[in-house]
This record gives C-alpha cells, structure tokens and sequence, in this order.
C-alpha cells in the first residue's frame, strides 16, 4: 500500500454539453477519503457522464481536483496514472485473456520495457490480493469471457485494487447480481473503501441503504440534493422526482 | 497439463524446423530450386512481423512492401556501390549516362555498416514516424489498411519516376557480389540461404517470445479493447506503435535478404500487389500463429510459382478466392484448426479424466 497522503475529489461547476444537450449542468461536489460516497438519480440524470469527464472520456468545463491535481484536460491515461479508476456500466474486461492476466496487465502500466518484454513467472504479491480479495483465486486461469456477470464485476474491481487506485468510480457494480452477490461487493467495498475514496453510481435502494455513507442525488444534470441517506430520504424534492418509481426511496420508507 | 505440452512441443517444432531447413531442404533441393525456397522464406520472414502487427496487435498492415521496399533498396544500393568499386558509380547511372556524380544520398550506403544499419534503422524509423501519427489520430480498421496501402503504392510510384538514380521501374539487378563474396559462386548462393533460414528461425523465436510476454499479453488487450487499456493507465498508441516498428524491421530485413537471393530488388515487388500477398499468405496460414503465417507464406508463394507458370491468369482469381474463403469461414486461418483439434482433445482428455 502507498503511503501518499489521501486526497479529496473536488468538483466544481462540472458542464458536459453534446451537440447543445446539457447532461451535466454546473455540477459541484466534494467527496473525501474513507467516503463511500452514493450518486444515485433517474435514467439520464447524468451520472455515468459525470464519472466520464472525471476519468476524461467526455471533454468537460469547470474543475476537477483530486488533491493538487486538476484532471481536466488531461488525457485517460495520464488521469488512470494519478490513481483514479473506473468500472463501467457494462462490465468490460479482456475476454480473451484469462483472470490472472486481466490483473496482470492493471497491474503494470508503470512497467519498463524490460520487465513487459519477458514471461510473468508467477503471480504478483498484489494480483495475489486482489484474488483473494474479489474471490476469483478459483477461476484464475479461466478467460475472463467465461466469467458469469458478477464475477466479472468482481475482476474489474480487483484491476482497480492491483492498480492502487486511490479514487474508485464504480458505475452500477451490482446491476444483475443476485441478493448475496450484492451482499458479498457492499462489504468489499467497506473494506477497500477505508483508505480509499469510492464513488458508487446505483439504482438499488437497498443496497445504497446498507452501505452508503453519504449520497448526492443528479436529476437533470444538477445536484438535487446531498447528505446522509436519512437526510436524502427526508428531502422532499428527491420524493418528487423519484415518485412512482419502483425503486423509490420513498416507496422504500414504507417496508422501513 | 495442457501448459507442459505446449512447452515441450515448441522445442520440438523448432528442432524439427531447423533440421528442415539446414539439413534436408539443402540436400533435396537442386540449386535453382533451393534459391526459390530462400526467396519464400523471405516473404515468410515479412509474415513473421504480420503476425505480430496484425494477428497479435490488430493493425492490418496491407502495405509492408513499403518496408520490404526500403530494406531491399537500402540493401541492393550498397551492393551496386560495391560492385563498381571506389569512387565508381552504378552500371545503370552510367548505361542511362543521366547522372555524372553519384547523388549524395547514395554516398553513405557505400559503406557496409552504415547500409546494414540502414536495412534494419529506415524501415524502423519510417514506421515510427508513421505510426506515431496515425495511432495518436486513433486512425484504424479498414482507414489503417487502406492508409498503409496507399503508402506502398506511393513508395513504387515515387521509385518509378525516378529512372535517373533509383533504376526506375527496371529497379536494381546484376548484382555480381555481396560482401565480398561472388553471388556467382554456387557456394555461396547457398550461403546466403543458410543466412535468411537463420535469420527467419531467429526472429520466429523472437516473435515468438514475445507472443508469451506480458508485452503480448498487452497487445491482444489493446487489440481486443483499445479505450478500456486507457483507463489503466497504458497509451494504447505506443503499445501498438512498438508492434508495428517491430513487424516493419522484419519486413526490412526480409527486403535486404531477398536482394542476394533473387537478384533484384524492384517497384513491382514492393507495391501493392506484393503487399496484399504478403497479407494473404499470413491470412491462409492463420495471422496470429507464428508457425501458421510461416507455413501459410511459404505455401501461397510456392503455390504462385508452380500455378502461375501452368495458369498464369487463373492463379490470381484463385488466390483472392482462397483468402476472401478463409477470411470468411476460418478467421484463424489454417493454424486455428489445429487449435480446434488440440482443445477438443484437451476437453476429452477433462472428461475421461473426470
Ligand atoms: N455521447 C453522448 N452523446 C449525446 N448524448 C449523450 C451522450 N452520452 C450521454 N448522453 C445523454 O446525456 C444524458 C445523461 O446520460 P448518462 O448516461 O450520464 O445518464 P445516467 O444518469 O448514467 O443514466 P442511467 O441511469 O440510465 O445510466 C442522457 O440524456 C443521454 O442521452
Ligand atoms: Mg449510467
């Protein structure tokens, strides 16, 4: 583990616009470390495009600091080499690599060309953990296309943590997962979430109930509300903008 | 299981190749015959790199005559300096009596260091340069192909309309000697081919090596998943520049050791069409096996030799029918069905086992 100091993620007046559409309309927030931190909102609120300006993938105005580093305009690889990394909605990982490259290859964008040039004898301490630490020590040697959907959730996270990541943005890690599967990622997540900052995009109530320390709600490309999630429930205009949805969490009040 | 076949059958292959290659091929064949044989091995070392670029990396590089072209001309101008002695200039400058003094950017091949550097240094380069703006544009798939292609074409184009000093569409032949040695002497004919057997085992070790490093590993990453390589903190650009300077390097070594074995270095042999053919051996033999494109090489151009002396306007139909079938039916060439095989047996051997 590093021992450089934990940074805050600092996003201020954040504007995303495609061909004149707005997705992300002057968004500001501040998330520290050992947060685990829940963006939750309604389809097209602009969260997964919020989580691609900060890793650079959408070209974005405002500011973005993580720490004394402004990530905008910053290329994606040189903002993944700061130590911020991502999940995507739909998992994507190298299918026709197994497990353990997978992680192998997270593990080494610092490598010179004398190491990438020769044979991984063995495994790494650190894709060792990160094994252990995601559950797939069993399958890895399995390609990673063989992997059922959780499991591949699952690898994506454990790239993050062979890549020491120090900010996580997670978009949906538990979409499609059955109820142990969700279980078994939110106490990971605790875990690796302590020196770590993580930003968890969800749809799942319950899940954002049991493991969220703090939440900040997007609708329409703005910050609707922000807090714990006792506050967030309680915040009216959250209510409004999630009622009649399934998922509500003010249909979720009512079985609490 | 499977894993300690693999590194006992490899040894084997590559014994068994070089016995091939250094002992029968050499006995069997007659001299004309062997000299045919050391010009596909040529191309085959071209289809070495191929299987870097494009089987392992991704890049279709339908224009590797343009690296084939600059190592097989770096190479053919020394050998014309050294054929007319200090000072002298090329029988053709003379023959076309256009040119009085040597132009100066023949000067340096004169010596023979600076022209084995040369074979090995301007095709590198070249790709470097070209690559470095086309993977940095996130220029790729077919606009790639067809960009690497128009660059060949360019090349001859350019070779041809300079009669004067580059032999123009005749290119460069009548060479007398090569390092010294008589290209007479059918000695040292043999000689040369020893040389390119040696040097295609090298470079097939060399890939090969490669293939099973954590480089290789990377280069099917960025080929199978380019964007998502970048959020991992790797330049897909240099990962895939650093395959495609390599595979360009063969392709100048094979133009430079083709010179000696054939005789001529030419604008018909580097353009398009010999380009789309180095591709399309590559493709028979299965693009991203090392063995595959080495053998699928080696087949098509023996199958143009024979074919083409017995049908010569049929063989061209034949061979865009053949690579248009195996493109469609077996991507992974004729080398994917022995992977079938061997996996189906694996998957057997698992089952009885079980
Ligand atoms: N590349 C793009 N070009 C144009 N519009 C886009 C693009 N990406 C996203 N959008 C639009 O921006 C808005 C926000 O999309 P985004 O994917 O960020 O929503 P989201 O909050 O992640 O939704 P979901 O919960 O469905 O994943 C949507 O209206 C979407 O159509
Ligand atoms: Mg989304």
């Amino acid at each position: 583990m590093t021992t450089a100091p934990l940074n805050d993620l600092e996003i201020s007046g954040l504007r995303v616009t495609f061909d004149g559409f707005t997705a992300v309309d002057g968004v500001s927030l501040r998330v520290g470390p050992g947060d685990l931190r829940f963006l939750i909102g309604p389809n097209g609120a602009g969260k997964t495009t919020l989580v691609d300006a900060v890793t650079g993938l959408a070209p974005a105005t405002g500011s973005v600091r993580f720490g004394p580093e402004e990530l905008l305009g910053r290329p994606v690889h040189r903002i993944a080499r700061l130590g911020i990394g991502r999940t995507f909605q739909t998992a994507t990982v190298f299918e026709q690599l197994t497990v353990l490259q997978n992680l192998d290859i997270a593990a080494g964008a610092g490598r010179g060309p004398h190491t990438l040039l020769r044979r991984r004898r063995g495994i790494p301490d650190e894709v060792a953990r990160a094994l252990d630490a995601v559950g797939l020590t069993a399958v890895r040697d399995r390609p990673a296309g063989t992997l059922a959907h959780g499991q591949k959730q699952w690898l994506e996270i454990g790239m993050l943590l062979v890549q020491d990541v120090q900010l996580m943005l997670l978009d949906e890690p538990v979409a499609g997962m059955s109820h142990e599967e969700r279980e078994h990622t939110g106490q990971l997540l605790r875990r690796i979430g302590r020196d770590r900052t993580i930003v968890v995009i969800e749809h799942d109530m319950d899940f954002m109930r049991t493991f969220a320390t703090s939440v900040t709600v997007l609708h329409a490309g703005r910050v609707l509300s922000e807090g714990t999630v006792a506050e967030v429930r309680a915040d009216p205009r959250v209510q409004e903008v999630y009622l009649g949805e399934t998922a509500a969490p003010a249909g979720a009040e009512v079985e609490a | 299981m499977t894993d300690f076949l693999h590194r006992r059958r490899a040894p084997a292959g590559y014994a068994l190749a070089a016995v091939l290659l250094f002992a029968l091929a050499p006995l069997l064949l007659s001299d004309f015959r062997l000299g045919q044989f050391a010009r596909y091995l040529c191309i085959a070392i071209v289809a070495v790199g191929i299987a870097l670029a494009w089987g392992r990396g991704g890049m279709l590089v339908l224009g590797q005559g343009l690296f084939f072209g600059v190592g097989g001309y770096a190479m053919a101008m020394h050998m014309k300096l050294a054929d007319a002695g200090p000072g002298g200039l090329p029988d053709f400058m003379l023959l076309y009596g256009t040119a009085d003094a040597l132009p100066w950017w023949w000067e340096p091949f004169r010596s023979p260091a600076v022209a084995l550097a040369a074979v090995l240094l301007l095709p590198m380069g070249l790709a470097a340069v070209i690559g470095w703006f086309v993977f940095r544009r996130r220029v790729r798939g077919a606009y790639f192909a067809i960009l690497s292609q128009a660059l060949a074409a360019a090349f001859a184009i350019l070779l041809i309309g300079q009669q004067a000093t580059t032999g123009g569409s005749n290119g460069l032949t009548d060479f007398q000697g090569f390092f010294g040695y008589s290209l007479l002497d059918p000695v040292n004919r043999r000689t040369v081919y020893f040389v390119i057997a040696a040097t295609l085992l090298a470079l097939m070790l060399l890939t090969r090596q490669i293939f099973h490093s954590r480089y290789g590993e990377l280069l099917v990453a960025v080929r199978d998943a380019e964007e998502r390589v970048r959020f991992l903190g790797y330049d897909p650009a240099l990962v895939k520049l650093a395959a495609y300077v390599a595979s360009a390097g063969m392709a100048g070594v094979a133009g430079a050791l083709f010179v000696p074995a054939v005789g001529i270095i030419s604008p018909a042999l580097i353009g398009i069409v010999p380009s789309i053919q180095f591709v399309i051996g590559a493709a028979i033999g299965g693009r991203a096996s090392v063995v595959g494109v080495v053998l699928g090489a080696i087949a098509v151009a023996w199958a143009q030799t024979v074919l083409s002396e017995e049908f010569p306007s049929a063989w061209t139909y034949f061979q865009g029918g053949l690579f248009v079938v195996v493109i469609a039916f077996l991507p992974g060439g004729i080398a994917s069905l022995w992977q079938l095989a061997t996996r189906r047996r694996a998957r057997t051997e698992a089952v009885t086992a079980a």
